[in-house]
């Protein structure tokens, strides 16, 4: 049973720091346009293109 | 609004330009732009134009934002790349429109996501804890242990994610009311004492899980709730920001300046150009021209004005350009009355008691007192105080409103999706529970029954084909139907168009005019329609009649309403003749015209008294008072921004028969709803004398708990599966437009 000593706590953790990056992209606007950036990635950026 | 007036004019954007460094920023609206493809189109082609340095596409709110190096590009090359990729923008004034960032849906999201993380994690330990409920192995010392583990994830996510619902349930015990919240509180807090309480006594209960898991799913209804309210009050505040549309004033040294028409003050100059509405009520200083007040009382028919007669704000100017005085400023302006009468419609309509507070009502007293009966029952009949604390917690628990919390913004939510793909936005869940109350339904008739804008009646089609070309010179609106009548087609070269006249040019080497009949020269007697005359200098002159024409489905929706039990009524401030027309061929028996704006809102408030339910059906400014003033209201998608903003629902596209739509869904909404109460009202007569009796535990609350949440939810997703489908709905449409 001593396991859950380190176990629990870093189960507990690990579910924390979700919660931290869920806080942090709900701060930094990541969810203001949900449609276009589902639909932004599928475009081609010109910019990416190796220069010719 | 009877008449929509297209200039070719460039719009003054200066007033939206904002400085940003060394950048310009120009924000836009762009209601076309909704696929990936417009996406790369619109970024792609403005950061081509040489000066402009980001454009960056929002397809969720479909705002455009725009920097480029002032000089090197102005606003006006940015609408006219727009217009040539195919799409309409408007300048949108983000300050204006007051897009604070959505505070209370980020405090929400947050609770949810505490309130997910604190379930996920109390199951961690809540999972071993029911195996010990089922006699598997668990040794009192790791029950304790487990216990106190839930306990320390629980107690912080539960007192984080409850804020929302304490806050509220204490504002409404210190008016002395007990709405909903009250119930889920006492609870949350005393499972989690109990369960507290229990750890520490090294007892066999704790409700942590419960709690937070009780929490995470109310959350879900109240987030449901206020994604609706924000979708609508966005849309609102859109109207808003596209409101503030400048006026242009002649200062003292002759320039002109745009301002923001707040700022306009009695005694200035205004230029009120084609096309644009009249800031403030204010006299004419100079130049002749037609009004279109239809937005004001409902007529259809343009009125002369000339220098020295007072003109009312918001009518249309659809000829020429006038210098006005300002008499008063925007708050005493017409419209200023108009907006009190709406103030104080809205405030009548925020008393109304919404469907789960009723069930709050009813259901808060019944439940205290079960579990206060079962506290003192089960102590009385020989149980240790302890136990029977334990049981009425229980009972609280078990019954606590989760099932009645999702009950009604679930359905609601379903039943917004559902209209708003039918291009029915629905402005709050509240809409729809009035909505479906209506038992009469008063229409406006411009712009609602009809088309809102002038169609050919009849005339020559040879003499159609020669005016065509004058008509498509002209922006005055019936020169402009009459364009669109004759199609596309060449333009008369070097048209001199005279304000409130007409125009003319030289066509096939005669000099052709078109206008009144004064203007071409022709005798007319009034007939009482709308017209306007060609004809050749010298020569013959031709007439062609207009009329406002009725929408085609809208016989349809009236007959539908009515087979539904409703009863129908034509109130309009136009005159009694077109009217008494349009209520004949719609086959209406009730109708009122040349009703002013606060007589309709007078109508209303009688029928009211009456104890009748009213939905006014509205599109113009003289409509807004009755608007606000009706128990629901709908206003269509071409109406005006504070008609707009006076209905419960807007609806888009030409159908009228939106209106029965939405009537169909609301009712089953509330169909839906009422079937919800049931279920969850079924859900506690069997687990509230189950926990009284003591046979609840833990685990079994866990599973009721979702069970019937899950119940609720599901069934809310048939509402409106029954009404017209769309596709059904797509054929009807396009059948009467032939």
């Amino acid at each position: 049973m001593n396991i859950l000593v380190f176990l629990a706590p870093f189960s507990l953790g690990l579910g924390l720091i979700g919660l931290g990056f869920f806080w942090w992209s709900l701060r930094a606007d990541q969810y203001d346009d949900p449609v276009g950036d589902a639909e932004r990635i599928l475009l081609d950026d010109p910019e990416d293109r190796p220069a010719t | 609004v009877a008449l929509t007036v297209e200039t070719g004019r460039a719009p003054d954007l200066s007033a939206f330009l904002k400085r940003d460094g060394g950048e310009t920023r120009l924000d836009l609206l762009v209601p076309g732009a909704r696929c990936a493809a417009c996406l790369g189109k619109i970024e792609r082609g403005l950061t081509a134009l040489p000066g402009v340095s980001t454009a960056r596409l929002n397809l969720t709110s479909h705002k455009l934002a725009v920097t480029f190096k002032p000089g090197a590009a102005d606003a006006g090359q940015v609408l006219k790349t727009l217009d040539r990729l195919g799409y309409q923008a408007q300048p949108y004034d983000p300050g204006r429109a007051k897009v604070e960032h959505d505070r209370e849906g980020r405090r929400l999201v947050l609770a949810m996501a505490v309130a997910g993380f604190g379930v996920m994690n109390t199951m961690m330990f809540s999972v071993p804890l029911w195996a010990g409920i089922f006699g598997q192995e668990l040794g009192p010392a790791s029950r304790t242990l487990m216990m106190w583990l839930s306990g320390a994830v629980a107690t912080p996510c539960a007192l984080y994610a409850g804020m929302p619902f304490f806050q509220s349930a204490w504002r409404s015990l210190r008016v002395g009311r007990a709405n909903m919240d009250v119930p889920i509180s006492l609870g949350v807090l005393l499972a989690l004492g109990i369960s507290i309480s229990e750890t520490l006594l090294h007892g066999r209960d704790a409700y942590f899980d419960a709690a937070v898991s009780l929490l995470f799913l109310l959350l879900i209804g109240r987030w449901l709730d206020h994604q609706l309210r924000a979708r609508a009050r966005s849309a609102a505040e859109d109207l808003v920001a596209l409101q503030s549309a400048p006026a242009t004033v002649i200062d003292a040294e002759g320039r002109t300046v745009s301002v923001p028409v707040g700022e306009v003050k009695p005694g200035m100059v205004v230029l009120l150009r084609p096309g644009e509405r009249v800031p403030v009520d204010a006299e004419v200083e100079s130049g002749l021209s037609e009004l279109d007040n239809s937005v004001l009382t409902g007529e259809s028919r343009p009125v002369a004005v000339r220098p020295g007669q007072v003109v009312r704000a918001g009518a249309l100017n659809i000829g020429g350009a006038l210098r006005l005085r300002a008499l008063v400023a925007a708050e005493d302006s017409a419209l200023a009355g108009i907006a009190r009468l709406v103030e104080a419609g809205a405030q009548s309509r925020s008393r109304y008691v919404r469907l789960a507070d009723k069930a709050a009502a009813l259901y808060v007293p019944v439940v205290h007192t079960l579990a206060a009966l079962t506290f003192a029952g089960g102590w009385a009949l020989g149980l240790d105080p302890r136990q029977a604390l334990i049981r009425a917690v229980a009972v609280l628990i078990i019954t606590c409103p989760c099932a009645l919390g999702l009950a009604v913004p679930a359905v609601q939510i379903t039943a917004s999706a559902r209209l708003f793909r039918r291009g029915v936005l629905v402005k709050s869940g509240a809409a729809l529970e009035r909505l479906a109350e209506v038992d009469h339904v008063v229409f406006d008739k411009t712009g609602v029954l009809t088309e809102g804008r002038p169609s050919l009646l009849d005339g020559d089609t040879a003499a159609l084909r020669l005016a065509a070309p004058l008509a498509r010179a002209s922006s005055h609106p019936l020169a402009r139907a009459l364009a669109r009548e004759a199609g596309d087609g060449p333009v008369a070269e070097d048209a001199r168009e005279t304000p409130g006249e007409g125009v003319e040019a030289v066509i096939e080497g005669r000099v052709a005019r078109l206008g009144r009949a004064g203007f071409v020269g022709a005798k007319a007697m009034p007939r009482g329609e709308t017209e306007i005359w060609f004809g050749f200098d010298g020569g013959e002159a031709w007439r062609f009649a207009f009329s406002d024409r009725l929408r085609p489905d809208a016989a349809q929706t009236l007959r539908a309403l009515e087979a539904r039990g409703l009863t129908v009524e034509i109130v309009s401030g136009d005159l009694d003749a077109p009217v008494a027309e349009a209520a004949r061929s719609l086959g209406v028996a009730a109708w009122r015209a040349g009703v002013w704006p606060a007589e309709k809102a007078e109508a209303v408030a009688g029928l009211k008294a009456q104890g009748r339910k009213v939905l006014m059906v509205g599109d113009g400014l003289n409509d807004t008072a009755a608007l606000a003033g009706a128990h629901c209201a709908m206003a269509p998608g071409a109406a005006l921004d504070a008609a707009q903003n006076a209905a419960d629902l807007v609806f888009s596209g030409e159908g009228l028969m939106a209106v029965v739509d939405a009537y169909d869904v609301a009712r089953s909404a509330r169909t839906h709803a009422l079937e919800n109460f049931g279920l969850s009202a079924l859900y506690n007569v069997i687990a509230a004398p189950a926990a009284m009796l003591g046979l609840i535990n833990p685990f079994v609350a866990a599973i009721a708990m979702s069970g019937s949440s899950l119940v609720v939810t599901l069934n809310a997703l048939r509402t409106g599966v029954r009404a017209r489908s769309e596709k059904e709905m797509g054929v009807k449409e396009r059948a009467a437009a032939r």
